[in-house]
């Protein structure tokens, strides 16, 4: 097995092995802690997150919907009530001040599944892939508010795989896991990242909110690099890492500011050197 | 093929830009083309069947307004509410009730309703009664027990709107010719469409089903007016009276001199 398929060897013997896998730790717990609040209610009558990841209710008062799914049903022609409004905007909010696609790699469901797809095709050293515009996110995400528009429904919630993990887990899956499957299937052996990094219009709706969140990851430490590259083996989108890394001789500032970076701290887990640190969008 | 102004010049070169533009915009377009018919076909093909729970917006105005949470589901306190999973007949991730199985039990203080965070469950359907879920159509008159000439009468007896929404009407049996056929008659005006009536009916398959208004209920010319009604509006006929002419019996139907003996 080559190197490559092993990224983070040198920063779990730098940093011992909790220190190389710290965030995506606490990621998996966020992630499961999500599901967990979700799942109590049905499974064990404790109700504290009531719905599903499209739209739900905090212990039973604060209201969370997903705003892009309400920008979809707008476009379809309803005016929704105050309540959703309210949802939509607490959730807008949320996602804007951490981060923005911080919802991909700290609560989205399938982030698991996309990302043992990922981690399988390094380590079984699957090298091809298709090579597709990583814009085809916002041309989704786009066409999907045309199309509820056009056809006066939220079309894409026939589909969204995103909420068919939450809804399928919480209200009965159907044949809602073939789609799950088919996403991994494809991830696995069509596309590395494919779905997470290339086509998912919901990441997309909350890359634009990224556009202006504050926290950020930064390279702090970009003058200790070896260029070992396992940031970029481990980076679910390795195309944001070289601006700020590499940026010294180009004059760019330390922090990662393209919203596609999903916060996930993943790239500070697997640096020996201890390159990277989260950050704000004004740190110099 | 060179790419060659790749390596050379700052940018991409025009070509290569033009062509993964018009790459991605045809992958997404195929894409969207799949989604999109599927949408409409799911939309089409459910929409005349599923059941949705009270105050539900009409049609596809449901579904432009429904999130897809659940949240109604969760407080339908008899299980009544079922959220579509992508086989069902429903549009995937919407709620719906199948009457037969567990019909909707009309809570005047509607959870449903005052747990739908969107307006797709209507706010301002304040008195339960009012819903209109869909229709109780008496479907099957060769198999409902009272249409048979039996006193079944489950589904008039279960009615939450009894006497009002189905009314029992009293017609000649002709096949005994001396006893009464009592028949159910379901009336629009009153009928909420919570199904307890089809899953009342003793029969091995309902002989009354409820139907999506759009399924059961006809409308009538709107330049129609009914003479008797236009009369208890007006309070008196509104053509002059008529020459009252005699009455003829068409033959088979007169009394012969015989039977008047007997």
């Amino acid at each position: 097995m080559s190197r490559e398929a092993k990224p983070g060897i040198s920063a779990v013997a730098a940093k011992g092995w909790f220190g190389a896998h710290r965030w995506l730790l606490l990621r998996r717990m966020s992630q499961l802690t999500v599901l967990a609040c979700f799942l109590a209610g049905p499974w064990a009558g404790l109700w504290i997150l009531r719905g599903d990841m499209a739209a739900s209710r905090l212990l039973d008062t604060v209201p969370l919907v997903d705003p892009y799914i309400l920008l979809q049903s707008m476009a379809a022609g309803h005016m929704p009530a105050a309540t959703a409004l309210m949802g939509a905007l607490t959730v807008a909010g949320l996602y804007l001040l951490v981060g923005g696609r911080a919802y991909c790699s700290w609560v989205c469901p399938l982030n698991m599944v996309t990302d043992l797809a990922a981690w399988l095709r390094n380590r079984l050293e699957i090298r091809e892939s298709a090579s597709f515009s990583a814009t085809g996110r916002y041309w989704l995400l786009a066409l999907m508010v045309v199309l509820a528009f056009q056809g006066g429904t939220v079309v894409w919630e026939l589909v969204n795989p995103v909420t068919m993990v939450s809804r399928g887990l919480l209200f009965g899956m159907g044949f809602g896991w073939s789609v799950i499957v088919g996403i991994f299937l494809f991830d696995l052996l069509v596309a590395k990242r494919g779905w997470c990094g290339h086509l998912c219009p919901v990441g997309g709706f909350y890359s634009l909110l990224a556009l202006a969140s504050p926290l950020r990851v930064r390279a702090g430490g970009r003058s200790r690099c070896t260029n070992c590259l396992d940031c970029f083996a481990v980076c679910p989108e390795p195309q944001v890492i070289a601006p700020a890394l590499r940026g010294e001789e180009t004059g760019r500032g330390e922090v990662i500011s393209s919203p596609n970076c999903t916060n996930c701290g993943r790239c500070i887990d697997v640096c020996p050197e201890r390159v990277f640190v989260f950050g704000t969008r004004f740190d110099k | 093929m060179s790419d060659r102004r790749d390596m050379t010049g700052k940018g991409i070169s025009r070509r290569r830009f033009l062509v993964d533009t018009a790459r991605t915009a045809c992958g997404v377009a195929l894409f969207g083309l799949g989604v999109g018919l599927y949408g409409h076909r799911q939309a089409a093909a459910s929409a005349p069947y599923a059941l949705r729970p009270p105050g539900a917006l009409p049609g596809r105005r449901f579904l432009a307004a429904c999130v897809r949470c659940g949240q109604c589901v969760r407080a339908c306190p008899y299980k009544t509410l079922r959220l579509a999973q992508p086989e069902d007949e429903a549009v995937t991730g919407t709620p719906y009730f199948v009457a037969r199985e567990i019909p909707c039990e009309l809570c005047e203080n509607r959870p449903c309703i005052r747990a739908c965070p969107s307006g797709a469950l209507d706010p301002q359907l304040t008195d339960i009664y009012q819903a209109r879920m869909g229709l109780a159509v008496v479907i099957d008159h060769e198999t409902c027990l009272n249409f048979q000439g039996l006193r079944c009468d489950v589904c008039y007896r279960t009615c939450p709107l009894l006497d009002k929404a189905i009314t029992l009407d009293a017609q000649h049996n002709r096949r005994s010719g001396k006893h009464t056929l009592f028949l159910p008659v379901v009336h629009s005006k009153y009928c909420t469409g919570c199904g307890k009536c089809e899953k009342a009916c003793v029969l091995e398959k309902s002989a009354v089903k409820v139907m999506p208004f759009k399924l059961a209920k006809g409308e009538i010319g709107h330049h129609y007016r009914l003479g008797w009604e236009e009369k208890e509006k007006a309070g008196q006929s509104l053509i002059p009276e008529q020459l009252d002419l005699p009455d003829r019996m068409p033959e088979f139907v007169q009394p012969s001199i015989e039977e008047l003996k007997l």
